[in-house]
């Protein structure tokens, strides 16, 4: 290849490269492993990490550990899923492409809103692209946030405001729920849009439709970030007035990774179709009069628009799309109603089970889907380790300090619960909250008295 | 003109229906566990009120599990991937996946381990992103890494929030932001989103900067200048020392697109050219799996001047007398915030970080020559014979992992245009090469073929388009109606777009 190149050595292609700019010397890197060495290296590390296989998860604040079916395994494993770029080439990217056609029914009907984009990264970034197709609709740069949306969101709002030349205001809760006083006041004519979360961050159903009345009064955009898995039971956000919503997908279909990737999605009113973000698959026909798919409405986008682009997003997640669609198809018409009545349920229990224990009370007693607030008497801190720390850090409970993004509920955690968290692991947890480090280890059953296996457990 | 037989292939005659269209009411995948003792089956509507409720179900598909294995597996064959054939996409780093990484990320302590974990019971991924970001500070040439964006378009817009936040911080408030006119389309929409103004820089006659014209463009108002180097033309920019000089005396920082960054692993760190930010592409120089899209992720690696405002939180690592301890550090005022949930796509650097290892630093350097070597060599065969003739290098000279051909004298020679020859490549079975990009190129076609692609592969793409070229200067008809053996032929775009159709009609 050298000769037929013309040069000697790999070394002399190199050369363009200015003697000063060179490295001249090996990376300071370990030299290279096998394949079983580097096997055993990153599952050592994983093995130090307390995952929800070892341990019943109550964590959730925006992820959680549902049971993902073997089949989004089985699919989104494909080389002819996994392998591809994005599909600019639309006769070999078919597959793709109708994916994409698919997630985006999908998306509109459990949002009930018209138009649905492929897919963004994740959920907090999407509230960034939110307020700046917000911001150019309206012309306008206020930004309202309650503080029931998820701290992730605002505070990527507040990141990404700096850039928008936006400015961001807070509205507060009371009993749990956004403060309807407040938002009428909060918003103005200068406001550009109000973002909702429902459920909010602190588990409430919101009442969405009616706070967005003051919302619509002043002409302001209403953005809703949703959880996907509670719209099988909720109004949605089409039926509640929403202008766009958005969320974080990673419920559907996507492992918790520790915070990624998982995707967003992205769903809006008919009008605001072409100022959407990110790629957008449409339906046409070959030249044969075949069906087909393409990506469609490109001239939103950055490699075609450029500066004037209606968002910088080139990869996104598309793989993780298709693990959400495979498993809303899984789950099926009936089975996503299904799931959001066992949540329901099954959160219902839960709540009366913790809320009713000796030293801790409800945060707030707004209806609920699948997560919510429990206020302690004793500082949460202390609840949290699973044993004696004398001799470094315990396993910790698994459940949402509030603290961390709330210092007006520092007294309060989050308890989440999906289809993967038993009875039995419910009241493994009030036992744990009751009667602290004493009862490690010790009250979960690994079988139940009818001697069937019990999921879950500690290890 | 001759007419084309067309035989339609199964692919084709298996006509497109969706999900939707299959099925069928009352047809069901999903058994869910039951509600457990002693949780009762309240009607929701006495836990929730009606008017929060959701009157009709949303339409999904009704569909039982073969059913659906068997649609996507189907649909499935209808894409081309990476796996099955050569896919010389240029700026895009298609190069092999090993499956290693996709085992690793699997496991359970991965992939179940929540995002809010406490840091105490996360201590394998905390370190395994620390490791991440100590390699790719090595292989940048900068101290201090973010993982935190979660692609190159958002490590951009970090990137250039990061440059607002270091001039508000030396009471500073430039409005421009130089990027060449060869740079990616990511470049300049991140720029408007980071509020800034896009002033673009002429290419020079060897495909670097135009040194005169940036120097005429720079002034005390330059943010940053936003550079790939070797840039979109595969060209490595021999004057990257005197532009960086001109940029950090007028105030401005540094940006690198490390797209490109396949090219120069352990020869040359964008920290040494002088670049005060630097994005990575996970998805591209680290082996992550492109998934039809994504995911991907975009960490960035910036100079200590920089550093304060880095997107927060960072993993840290903490060493006292009792011992290593990995942290989350939230506690950072001067930081830009967040990007997004979460620590970033952890589920990537998993993957990335077991390529890092595999190869090892001599094995990352090795890549990036023969990256280097395979794009020398296919670019060698393209300049012989007719591609030589109606395909010529853009610049010629010797390139980095990628090259860019003009397609302009086969248009006006042979009346075929480079979609038209793209288009033919799918029936030959190869992916393309990317098309109409760089602007700046006439005609362009940008080819990247990677290190893990074997000679007989680049010979036989070489060949390939040979034969398509003696093809057209027969009958240029069969390019331009090409392709023929894909599942579907060309496709009605600007229909698509005129009447929109995104989604199964209610």
């Amino acid at each position: 290849m050298l000769a037929a190149i013309g040069v000697d050595s790999i070394d002399d292609l190199f050369a363009q490269i200015p003697e000063a700019v060179r490295l001249n010397r090996p990376l300071d890197l370990e030299d290279g492993m096998s394949e079983s060495e580097v096997y055993r290296l990153l599952a050592g590390l994983a093995d130090t990490n307390l995952d929800a296989e070892r341990i019943p998860s109550f964590l959730g604040a925006g992820m959680y550990d549902h049971y993902v079916p073997a089949i989004v395994e089985a699919i989104i494993g494909r080389s002819e899923f996994l392998t591809p770029y994005t599909p600019y080439q639309p006769e070999v990217s078919q597959g793709g492409l109708q994916v994409m056609f698919e997630f985006q029914t999908a998306m509109s009907e459990i949002t009930g809103l018209p138009v649905s984009n492929a897919g963004l990264y994740e959920g907090p970034s999407a509230a960034a692209s939110a307020a700046y197709l917000a911001m150019g609709v309206t012309g306008r740069t206020g930004l309202v946030a309650s503080r029931g949306l998820h701290p992730h969101s605002r505070e990527t709002l507040a990141t990404h405001a700096v850039g928008f030349g936006a400015t961001l205001t807070e509205v507060g809760l009371e009993g749990g729920l956004t403060s309807g006083e407040e938002l009428e006041a909060a918003v103005t004519d200068e406001t550009a849009a109000v973002f909702l979360q429902n459920p909010n961050f602190l588990g409430a159903v919101e009442d969405v439709a009616a706070l967005g009345e003051a919302v619509k009064a002043k002409g302001a955009l209403l953005i809703v970030q949703v959880d996907p898995m509670t719209l099988g039971i909720l109004r949605t956000p089409g039926e509640c007035g929403a202008d766009i919503a958005f969320g974080e997908g990673q419920s559907l279909g996507n492992r918790l990774d520790f915070g990624g990737p998982s995707f967003g999605f992205f769903c809006a009113k008919e009008e605001y179709l072409r100022k959407m973000p990110g790629r957008i698959a449409g339906e046409t026909t070959d030249v044969d009069g075949r069906r087909g798919f393409v990506l469609t409405l490109q001239t939103r986008e950055q490699h075609i628009r450029r500066e004037k682009a209606t968002s910088n997003i080139c990869t996104a997640q598309a793989l993780n799309a298709l693990a959400g669609m495979v498993h809303l198809a899984w789950l099926g018409k009936q089975g996503f109603v299904e799931l959001g009545e066992l949540l329901v349920r099954r959160t219902a229990y839960a709540r009366n089970l913790i809320g009713g224990l000796e030293g801790f009370e409800l945060l707030h007693d707004a209806p609920v889907v699948r997560e919510f607030a429990v206020r302690s008497e004793r500082p949460v801190e202390e609840l949290l380790p699973l044993g004696d720390e004398s001799h470094g850090p315990a396993p910790r409970l698994q459940v949402y300090p509030l603290g961390r993004d709330y210092p007006e509920y520092e007294d309060s955690f989050l308890v989440a619960i999906t289809e993967n968290r038993s009875v039995d692991e419910i009241g493994w947890l009030a036992h744990m909250l009751e009667h602290g480090q004493a009862g490690w280890g010790e009250h979960i059953h690994d079988h139940d008295d009818a001697g069937n296996p019990v999921a879950g457990g500690v290890r | 003109m001759s007419e084309p037989t067309l035989i339609e292939t199964p692919q084709q005659a298996d006509r497109a229906v969706t999900i939707y269209e299959k099925s069928v009411p009352g047809r069901r995948a999903a058994q869910l566990p039951p509600l457990g003792e002693g949780v009762e089956e309240t009607p929701i509507d006495q836990l929730i009120p009606a008017h929060l409720l959701r009157e009709e179900p949303a339409e999904l598909p009704e569909v039982s599990e073969p059913e659906i294995i068997r649609h996507y597996n189907r649909l499935s064959r209808r894409n081309f991937d990476l796996d099955t054939g050569f896919y010389p996409l240029g700026s895009c780093t298609m190069k092999y996946n090993p499956r290693l990484n996709e085992r690793v990320a699997a496991l359970p302590g991965h992939a179940r381990l929540h995002p809010a974990t406490d840091p105490a019971d996360a201590q394998g991924a905390l370190q395994l992103m620390y490791l991440l970001q100590e390699s790719l500070s090595e292989i940048t040439g900068l101290p201090t890494v973010s993982l935190q964006p979660s692609a190159g378009s958002q490590g951009e817009l970090a990137g250039l929030l990061l440059t607002r936040a270091y001039h508000a911080d030396q009471g500073r408030n430039p409005t421009k932001v130089l990027t060449p006119d060869t740079a990616h389309g990511t470049n300049p929409a991140s720029v408007t989103m980071a509020g800034y103004e896009v002033v673009k820089v002429a290419t020079n006659e060897k495909g670097g900067v135009d040194v005169e014209d940036l120097r005429s463009k720079i002034d005390d108002d330059v943010a940053c200048l936003m550079l790939t180097n070797p840039n979109t033309l595969g060209v490595f920019d021999e004057n990257i020392l005197e532009i960086a000089g001109l940029v950090h005396e007028a105030g401005g920082l540094l940006y690198y697109d490390g797209a490109n960054l396949n090219a120069i692993m352990g020869q040359a760190r964008p920290g040494d050219m002088g670049f005060d930010i630097v994005h990575v592409n996970l998805h591209k120089s680290f082996s992550q799996p492109h998934g039809g899209g994504g995911p991907g992720a975009g960490p960035i690696a910036v100079s200590d001047r920089v550093e304060p405002f880095i997107p927060r939180p960072q993993v840290v690592r903490i060493e006292d007398e009792e011992g290593v301890f990995y942290d989350l550090d939230f506690d950072r005022p001067k930081s830009i915030g967040r990007l997004r949930g979460f620590q970033g796509n952890f589920g990537v650097f998993v993957r990335s970080l077991a390529y890092i290892l595999s190869l090892g630093g001599d094995g990352l350097s090795e890549a990036s020559r023969l990256a280097v070597l395979n794009a020398n060599y296919l670019k060698k065969r393209m300049s012989e014979g007719r591609a030589g003739r109606y395909l010529p290098v853009a610049f010629d000279r010797h390139c980095m992992h990628e090259f860019v051909l003009s397609g302009a004298p086969m248009k006006k020679e042979l009346g075929i245009k480079t979609l038209d020859l793209a288009k033919r490549l799918l029936d030959f079975g190869f992916h393309p090469p990317t098309v109409y990009f760089p602007l700046l190129v006439d005609e362009a076609l940008m080819v990247e073929p990677v290190e893990t692609e074997a000679k007989e592969h680049l010979d036989a793409f070489a060949d390939a388009i040979e034969t398509i070229l003696e093809e057209a200067e027969s009958d240029p008809a069969v390019a331009q109606a090409a392709p023929y053996s894909t599942p579907v032929r060309r496709l009605d775009e600007v229909g698509a777009t005129r009447r929109p159709v995104i989604r199964q009609p209610q």
